[in-house]
């Protein structure tokens, strides 16, 4: 009989296993049930946006509770979260769709959300270039070697590096063709052979981490 | 020498406000700069040009609005194309902020073109679980879209008629700032032998490299410089080119703070080798 961490090892193994088998055998019953379990994955891929909710609210309400530094960026986190969604729901009403032309969940989108997110990725360039100043040294061998080549890819990628010389773009995408890629090759396999090991040993139920 | 050392222990803002102006200044002044088209985005345009008129491309917005400089310009250069050449774009979103970026550009466009909405385009929208998409889409598209992104049935649309899964459709774009392109390589490209082509952030395009290489994607456009490239391909130069001498001075600039960093350096460990030859 099957008891205790017994359960939940034998449903992984019997779900990964029918996975599996529908993979290569798409026919009745397997293509059946795989498409019912593909449907309970969207339902709940649907509610892991309600935990992260929940977990991102509930401890920006414990930060302000307790008076945390920087609580006021908590306030201001809870009441902007508050203030989209009472919209959304009004406009979703109001229009059938929150993203209408006239919908005040749109300016929203517009004017806040939209430069929020742009602004926090274009910091990525200030960072990169002081990062890069003060840290991307010529110490030895491969960090030289790491130095020119990102200088000659970083030229040869825009406009500027064809007006210095026509070679230069072709010469970058020799790099990204041949030395980049076969580095990232061999990470890619040992990514995914890693990942298929450990996809086998948790449907065999050798790898129990996830249950603790 | 000094300097150079007073160089290295320079207060960063100052780095920042060299990188705005080399940003902001190009995009005030408008210096122009050829760009040349590289084989892989080349590719991607060449593959859809062969379409025959009336195919159907899925495009998926896998991107959201840090990267809508990046993506929302390939994204208009490529409706330009596909409109222009009768083929028929079916919007899907995974990414759930991407949805009013990948309306807005279809939008735009398709009135610029004078396309019609259910008739030569339509948009989708947003579902959660993208994987569970991915295969259920080599099945049945309705079984996820039953309803487009304004609620209507996907029946009552002329163009989605016949269009039930990948073996009706010609091409899926995909869109990508993140990492979903790998599960579209992995299930509509490995198991339904989907015809894929990717248009990735520069930061993220090395790694589609071997897909690209393998055959795995039909070509590659990588970043902004990937857009510009579109953009001059479809004849119709717009914000990406505009971004080209923003980019390339803000990358010489980079380049600049770097080796002067490194002068720095050498200098510096000169003289503490000096000193404690002493």
């Amino acid at each position: 009989m099957l008891k205790g961490k017994g359960i939940p090892i034998f449903i992984t193994f019997l779900v990964g296993m029918i996975m599996i088998i529908s993979f290569f055998i798409p026919h009745k019953p397997f293509g059946d049930i795989e498409k019912i379990s593909l449907n309970w994955y969207s339902i709940i891929a649907g509610f892991t946006m309600l935990l992260g909710v929940d977990s991102l609210i509930g401890m920006h309400f414990r930060k302000l509770k307790r008076k945390d530094e920087n609580w006021f960026f908590s306030l201001v986190l809870i009441l902007g979260f508050t203030a989209t969604v009472v919209v959304g729901i009004i406009e979703t009403v109001r229009f059938g769709t929150a993203f209408d032309d006239k919908s005040y969940f749109t300016y929203i989108y517009n004017y806040f959300i939209v430069p929020l997110q742009s602004t926090m990725f274009s910091l990525l360039a200030f960072f990169i270039a002081s990062a890069a100043y003060r840290a991307f040294r010529a110490r030895n061998f491969d960090a030289t070697l790491l130095l020119i080549t990102a200088i000659i890819v970083m030229l040869g990628r825009v406009p500027l590096g064809e007006q210095i010389s026509p070679y230069l773009p072709k010469f970058t995408e020799w790099i990204m063709q041949v030395p980049q890629m076969a580095a990232k090759r061999g990470i890619g396999l040992g990514i995914s052979l890693g990942a298929l090991g450990v996809s086998i040993r948790i449907i065999l139920g050798i790898e129990r981490s996830y249950l603790s | 020498m000094n300097f150079f050392i007073k160089l290295s222990k320079i207060d960063r803002r100052f780095i920042y406000l060299f990188i705005a102006l080399v940003v902001v200044l190009p995009l005030i002044f408008k210096p122009k700069f050829p760009v040349v088209v590289s084989k892989p985005v080349q590719d991607v345009y060449d593959y859809i040009e062969k379409l025959p008129e009336g195919s159907n491309v899925l495009i998926s917005i896998d991107y959201d609005a840090a990267s809508m400089p990046e993506q929302q310009p390939f994204l208009e250069a490529l409706l330009r194309q596909l409109f222009k050449n009768k083929l028929k774009p079916i919007l899907i979103v995974q990414w759930q902020l991407g949805a009013p970026l990948g309306t807005m550009g279809l939008e735009k466009i398709a009135k610029e073109m004078g396309a019609v909405y259910g008739v030569d385009y339509i948009n989708l929208g947003y579902r959660p679980g993208y994987v569970a998409q991915m295969v259920g889409i080599g099945k049945e598209i309705r079984d996820y879209f039953k309803v487009d992104y304004k609620n209507i049935l996907l029946d009552s649309f002329p163009m989605m008629k016949n269009v039930h899964n990948y073996n009706d459709i010609a091409l899926l774009v995909g869109l990508e700032a993140g990492s979903t392109y790998l599960a579209w390589i992995e299930y509509a490209g490995g198991r339904f032998k989907q015809k894929i082509a990717l248009a990735l952030n520069a930061v993220s395009a090395p790694d589609a490299y071997y897909f690209y290489q393998s055959g795995q994607i039909v070509g590659l456009v990588g970043g902004m410089k990937g857009a510009a490239e579109y953009e001059v391909l479809v004849d119709k130069p717009d914000l990406a080119v505009a971004g080209m001498a923003s980019q390339s001075y803000s990358h010489l600039v980079i380049i600049l703070f770097i080796v002067l960093g490194n002068i720095a350096y050498f200098i510096e460990k000169g003289m503490k080798n000096k000193e404690g030859g002493k």
